[in-house]
């Protein structure tokens, strides 16, 4: 079960907002680009943000560059999932990769700053602040292997090779 | 049921016929990293514990993101991707040899394989009928480590593309109006196939331009069939023989098809941030710009300097623009001086930057100021994209940018290609060129006549004056059309060739004795001469070319 509050964001968050290329030298040195995470988006986010919340965003969630230092950032300042109406492909497989959990559901239901509670298993999100309940769409069966492996490289070191079926 | 072109390829990489929505493990054959993802690429290798890569020979690093190296970060990135190629045997690009897109599909892409590349844009390679697409650092690690990666196969959307380009409209105006028409995320993990007469009918350059923005629309691949355009560009780059023909069958099944006529669009403009926020030039022009920027993995091959330099040619560009042209590759580069195009760009008052990503990844090279707005030739234009999240972007064709740097604000780009009367689509031609054939077409129908005045006389002289009048008019009206000028021309210009040869045989058959004298004479005809044949023959010969049109 994963707790915490609600940051909202609009529809088509790019992976500028998130990672923005002005912290291209930051690639190599990622703690230092977290405290930049979505900073093109919402300025405080970074630091106002506690460990264990939620970045909530509308449509086409992640579109633009590959860079899988996007979800990576997302992770590693503390965000449990990313919750959206729908995402890019790239970032979609991406988050995934790196064990970031992404989650598709109505957010216009969630209100920013409300407390949600997230439970992976049985695919329910409840907002506690205004007692609304939500599904999401499970995962495809391949993807749940490898985020369940923790991402892409710990599948791999696991089984040998792919092991989707 | 048909297979799409994504079906093929991956069907033929996964070693068993696949269909849309399953998921597949195929084989990759070639993988491309740059210095923005690169690193991370390797690291993931490394943790892996890959000492050895699947494909060396095909693995293709890129130095072109931050190139030359703006910080000391950034060439340390350098510095460890140049020794991990090395220690691997992996291909390296290094800094000012061009843009990754660009050269990849120079030197390395070909029909019929599955290209996976750590940069979003990787999907420009699908316009040689190449499965390729964008993905992660540790896709395309996992990808270079093992040969092979995961799929979902995509279901396609069959985007059949009809109609002339109207003067100034270009194939980059095109895929902006199909990213405004079904939105940002209008293809999620589809995959495009272009497809119709015009796109059969399209050079490369403008194929890689729609194929480059398939991303943008959110697809995977944006993907076209190989064909004889596609095996002129590979000979020319010096790989013919990796020539196939494919193309996705016309029964496949399609998700989606969407039409478009091009000779109904005009110049299209995606207006901040997103680029699915399309308008028309005529609702764009007047909108104030500080800064121009040609080129980018979508436009800064030859082709586009060319419409660029032809325009701007002894102009002065708009005193309070700035002008920057960053060509795709070196070879683009090498080919832009030796048609003169970088010294017009240079006269014109551009800013010179070495092949290379540019200003586009915001890194250096252009970062824009507070409140300025830029517009560019590239694919994306989210805020804070050029390194400035308080300026905004907006995107273009080439054409549209030269018009927006002469007249300082954006411009429509067609009253100065219809000033030109030679720069058309999909094929630039030189008015020089056309009066070139007309001149040599007027020479061959003068010796005609000067062969067989004697016998036909004024027959002979209509003829001439025929083809000339044609000429000129070839060049008069159809100068901005002149692909097409030149072959309607050339058709008629045989047509009528073979009426008067036909002619000249019949005549000679009517009239032996003066055939045989002007065989042995053959001196130059003056008007004089013609008009002095005689009237019965003259007539023969009007009456068997009439019968005949």
């Amino acid at each position: 079960m994963l707790k915490g509050k609600a940051w909202k964001f609009g529809d088509g968050i790019s992976t500028d907002h998130i990672a923005p290329g002005r912290y291209f030298h930051l690639r190599s040195n990622m703690p230092e680009l977290a405290k930049h995470v979505l900073e093109d988006a919402d300025p405080e986010f970074a630091s106002k943000m506690s460990p264990g919340d939620f970045v909530v965003g509308g449509k086409n969630f992640g579109l633009g560059s590959s860079r899988e230092h996007a979800p990576t950032i997302i992770k590693m300042a503390g965000v449990s999932a990313v919750l959206a109406k729908s995402f890019a492909r790239i970032f979609f497989r991406n988050a995934v990769n790196v064990g970031l959990p992404v989650l598709i559901c109505d957010t216009d239901k969630i209100n920013a700053g409300d407390e949600l509670d997230v439970n992976l298993e049985s695919g329910e999100i409840h907002d506690i602040s205004n007692g609304e309940k939500l599904t999401f769409k499970p995962l495809p069966k391949s993807m749940i292997r490898i985020l369940n492996d923790g991402g892409l490289i710990a599948h791999l070191q696991k089984h040998g090779d792919f092991k989707l079926d | 049921m048909g297979k799409t072109l994504a079906e093929k390829i991956l069907s033929s990489h996964s070693g068993r016929d696949v269909t849309a929505g399953e998921i597949t493990i195929a084989k990759v054959d070639l993988c491309l990293l740059q210095d923005g993802t690169g690193p991370l690429t390797i690291r993931q290798v490394e943790k892996l514990g890959v000492t050895k890569l699947a494909n060396p020979k095909r693995t293709v690093f890129f130095l072109d993101h931050a190139s030359p190296a703006p910080r000391k970060e950034l060439s340390n990135d350098h510095m460890f991707i140049r020794q991990y190629a090395e220690k691997m045997g992996a291909q390296l690009v290094d800094v000012g040899r061009g843009i990754c897109h660009v050269v990849i599909n120079e030197k390395y892409v070909n029909p019929g394989e599955v290209l996976i590349g750590a940069d979003s844009h990787t999907c420009t390679g699908g316009a040689l009928a190449c499965f390729a697409t964008g993905m992660g650092s540790t896709d395309v690690g996992i990808g270079m480590a093992y040969g092979k990666t995961w799929f979902r196969v995509p279901e396609t959307f069959k985007v059949y593309v009809t109609g002339e380009f109207p003067l100034g409209v270009f194939p980059k105006d095109l895929i902006l109006h199909l990213i405004g028409l079904i939105g940002a995320d209008g293809a999620t993990y589809k995959s495009l196939e272009f497809c119709g007469p015009t796109i059969d009918k399209m050079d490369m350059s403008g194929r890689f331009t729609l194929s480059n923005m398939a991303v943008e629309a959110g697809a995977k691949v944006g993907l076209i069939a190989s064909d004889e355009t596609t095996r002129a560009y590979l000979e020319k780059m010096g790989r013919g023989d990796k020539y196939i023909p494919l193309k996705g069958d016309d029964n496949a099944e399609f998700e989606r098809v969407i039409n478009i006529d091009v000779s109904q669009l005009q110049p299209t403009v995606s207006f901040p941030h997103t680029v699915d926020n399309t308008r028309t030039i005529k609702e764009a022009a007047g909108t104030r710009i500080d800064q121009v920027f040609l080129g980018t993995c979508t436009n800064s091959r030859i082709e586009d300097w060319e419409v660029v330099a032809k325009m701007v040619k002894g102009k002065q560009k708009a005193a309070n623009i700035r002008f920057i042209a960053v060509p795709g590759s070196e070879s683009v580069l090498k080919e832009a001086i030796a048609r003169g195009y970088y010294q017009t760009l240079i006269e014109f008052g551009a800013i010179m930057v070495t092949p290379g990503c540019g200003p586009c990844v915001g890194i250096h090279q252009g970062v824009p100021a507070d409140g300025e707005a830029v517009l560019s030739t590239q694919n994306r234009n989210f805020q804070g994209r050029m390194g400035n999240p308080d300026s905004s972007i907006y995107l273009a064709s080439p054409a549209t940018v030269a018009a927006t740097a002469i007249e300082g604000k954006l411009a429509d780009p067609r009253k100065y290609i219809k000033e030109l009367q030679s720069v058309g689509h999909p094929e630039v031609i030189d008015t020089e060129a056309l009066k070139a054939l007309a001149k040599s077409a007027q020479k061959t129908v003068e010796r005609v006549a000067m062969d067989t005045a004697a016998v036909l006389g004024p027959a002979a002289r209509e003829a001439s004056d025929k083809v000339e009048g044609m000429a000129r008019k070839a060049i008069a009206d159809y100068g901005p059309k002149a692909h097409q000028a030149v072959k309607e021309f050339e058709s008629k210009f045989s047509k009528l060739t073979s009426d008067v040869s036909k002619a000249v045989k019949d005549a000679l058959k009517a009239k032996p004795a003066q055939a045989a004298k002007k065989k042995t004479g053959r001196t130059r005809v003056t008007a004089s001469a013609k008009k002095s044949a005689s009237p019965k023959a003259r007539k023969a010969t009007k009456a068997r070319r009439g019968t005949k049109r």
